[in-house]
């Protein structure tokens, strides 16, 4: 498959390089996360009217799924505010490799380096979203408690342990950065197999090893990858490519599948459709529940939510990947469980786009009177606390929630074809491989008019 | 690699259609397609009416929660605010309205746009007020039924047309 080397121009390299450019995006981030801290706990407790909620929730939200994940994979990763000061104490720097930090370097276990912990943490959090997006004061505890166990996870253990294990966004941002058109890669994997310092991993004066703890040359994917650059400071031979490449690549690469990363799909997939009928649907009776912590309704509620994410839409998934091996004849079902997971990915994606397209555009508005007044107090700092609610491209919302869901299920589809193309001989791929994936994309397809049913039905 | 089954290549079925079969499946599909976006869905053609339909909004809800009326019907609705002060906006149509607790607010338009459009709250009500939604139904939902059925047809698409 054909790639595009953006980082060959001088420019740009002395760009990727440059660690100005990135920390000055990190700072303002991290400027704009402490603001939404101190909105949310000393701010007005209306959602709609406080900066915590409506700069976390809406604005970052709608840039992170609608932008950056979709183009940039996890380049917001290379510029997230919440693991900077942990990792500027850890090495003791902000800027350079040129000094001593903090921190005990311990190893992340060895039973733990999976993303089983974000899975958790992210069901966890999706447990309480309702409440979380519309109180300000939980929002900031949010923030400030993933902040602090970031900050304590970079002083304990080494490199960036927290983003790779533990962040519940990061799993996620990983998972879809499977689709996006960029990806970081070695050029020539001979130069790194001869270069023994492997200063790409163990860092060197001009950048720091890893954080990811990533050694770039096995790099097949971009789950992995922070995008931090820090390979293409420490690489002597220039041998770190930034590649323009056909989206979704990642799908279509057989080695590293695993199920904590199959279940990931599931739970993006699942929360996605339980989101879409609770904050989007009509339906009074699951927004009260949800919202109730607490209550007999909320148990029901998250009950529900585990059993419909982590039961019935991966053991229906297994049904019909068992069913597409007795048709294929293919004699490991769970193998094929695992692989044709990453078949939903693309569809997860447009799920959560098809959401947040919705919620962005209705409530975006809520941003302009903000910026006059973003704790609440009745400030008019730029003229424009009485500028009014306003929904934008109300008219679009269906039809563009529609075109991408089904542009989600087309690729989710072909997706699923060439990977049951992979699961079988090769000499037999065409049928063999088509039944296979027959049942997977009807679940797709199931899924897709569900989807479609919570949108614009 | 899994095992599998051997299978004749001269057999019709998933991924061996012949070529001519492909052929005329791609040139089916392609039409159900066009069929499928620019015919009317049911229930699009009934005769216009002068609907009055009573909405009550109370505890983040509306009820009825789904407003269902045909293709270019005159729609009155009573907006009836049972707790706090409640709105009422329409996508797509671009209209709103508020109702004071215990009072009636009326919303008058024609139904000349077809589809399925969320209404929610036009005033901050409480914290759930970003999820009170409900949703109106002109002519039978057009949308979901031309989405659906062109992801039939995809789905048909990627097993009988020539792919690789």
């Amino acid at each position: 498959m054909r790639r595009l080397d953006l980082a060959r121009p001088v420019m740009v390299k002395r760009l990727l390089r440059s660690r100005w450019p990135q920390l000055l995006a990190t700072l303002a981030a991290l400027s704009g996360f402490t603001f939404a801290i101190a909105a949310g706990l000393f701010g007005t407790p209306v959602g709609n009217r406080n900066f915590a909620v409506v700069f976390i929730w809406i604005a970052w939200w709608a840039v992170l799924v609608l932008v950056l994940v979709p183009i940039l994979g996890r380049g917001w990763c290379s510029v997230c505010p919440i693991p900077a000061p942990g990792e500027w104490l850890q090495r003791g720097a902000i800027l350079g490799p040129d000094r001593r930090g903090l921190g005990f370097d311990r190893r992340w276990p060895r039973r733990l380096r999976n993303i089983w912990l974000q899975n958790a943490g992210f069901l966890l959090l999706a447990l309480f979203a309702v409440v979380v997006l519309t109180h300000p004061t939980v929002t900031a505890v949010l923030l400030l408690v993933i902040l602090l166990l970031a900050t304590g996870v970079s002083l304990l253990f080494e490199r960036r342990a927290f983003c790779r294990y533990l962040c519940p966004v990061g799993g996620f941002i990983g998972l879809y950065s499977q689709l996006a058109p960029v990806e970081l890669r070695v050029r020539d994997s001979s130069v790194c197999a001869s270069h023994r310092e492997k200063t790409c991993y163990t860092g060197n004066n001009d950048g720091y090893g890893c954080p990811w703890q990533v050694f770039p040359a096995g790099l097949v994917k971009n789950i992995n990858c922070g995008l931090c650059m820090e390979c293409v400071r420490t690489c002597p031979y220039d041998n770190i490519a930034l590649n323009l490449r056909a989206p979704g690549s990642d799908l279509l690469e057989a080695r590293g599948r695993r199920l904590d990363e199959a279940y990931k799909a599931f739970i993006m997939l699942g929360a996605a459709i339980v989101y879409s009928a609770v904050m989007l649907g009509p339906w009074s009776v699951l927004k009260t529940a949800a919202y109730s912590v607490g209550s007999q309704a909320w148990a029901a509620y998250a009950a529900g939510f585990m059993a419909f994410v982590l039961g019935a839409l991966p053991g229906f998934f297994f049904l019909a990947v068992h069913f597409g091996c007795r048709l294929a004849g293919c004699a490991r079902p769970r193998k094929a469980f695992t692989s044709l997971s990453y078949s939903l990915v693309p569809l997860g994606l447009a799920a959560w786009v098809a959401f947040s397209v919705s919620f962005a555009l209705a409530n975006g508005s809520y941003i302009w009177p903000l910026l006059s007044d973003p704790l609440g107090w009745g400030w008019d700092l730029v003229g424009l606390r009485g500028a009014s609610w306003s929904p934008y491209l109300t008219g679009l919302v269906g039809p563009i929630q529609a075109v991408v869901l089904i542009g989600g299920f087309a690729w989710s589809g072909v997706s699923a074809k060439r990977i049951a193309r992979q699961l079988v001989a090769a000499d037999a791929a065409g049928e063999s491989g088509d039944r296979l994936a027959l049942p997977v994309v009807l679940f797709g397809l199931l899924i897709t008019l569900i989807l479609l049913a919570l949108f614009v039905a | 690699m899994l095992r599998r089954r051997s299978d004749s290549r001269r057999r019709v079925g998933l991924g061996t259609v012949q070529s001519p079969l492909r052929l005329r499946a791609s040139a089916i599909l392609a039409v159900a397609a066009l069929a499928v976006l620019l015919l009317p869905v049911p229930g699009s053609r009934q005769l216009p009416s002068y609907r009055t339909v009573r909405v009550d909004a109370e505890a983040y809800a509306y009820t009825p929660a789904v407003v269902e009326v045909a293709y270019g019907d005159t729609v009155e609705i009573e907006l009836v605010s049972n707790d706090v002060v409640h709105g009422i906006y329409i996508e797509g149509y671009d209209l709103s309205v508020s109702a004071d607790p215990g009072q009636t607010a009326r919303l008058r338009f024609v139904a000349d746009r077809g589809g399925s459009f969320r209404f929610y709250c036009s005033v901050s009500c409480g914290p759930l007020h970003p999820f009170m939604s409900g949703r109106l139904k002109v002519g039978g939902g057009g949308l979901f039924w031309r989405a659906a059925g062109i992801v039939l047809i995809g789905a048909a698409a990627l097993f009988l047309v020539r792919w690789r």
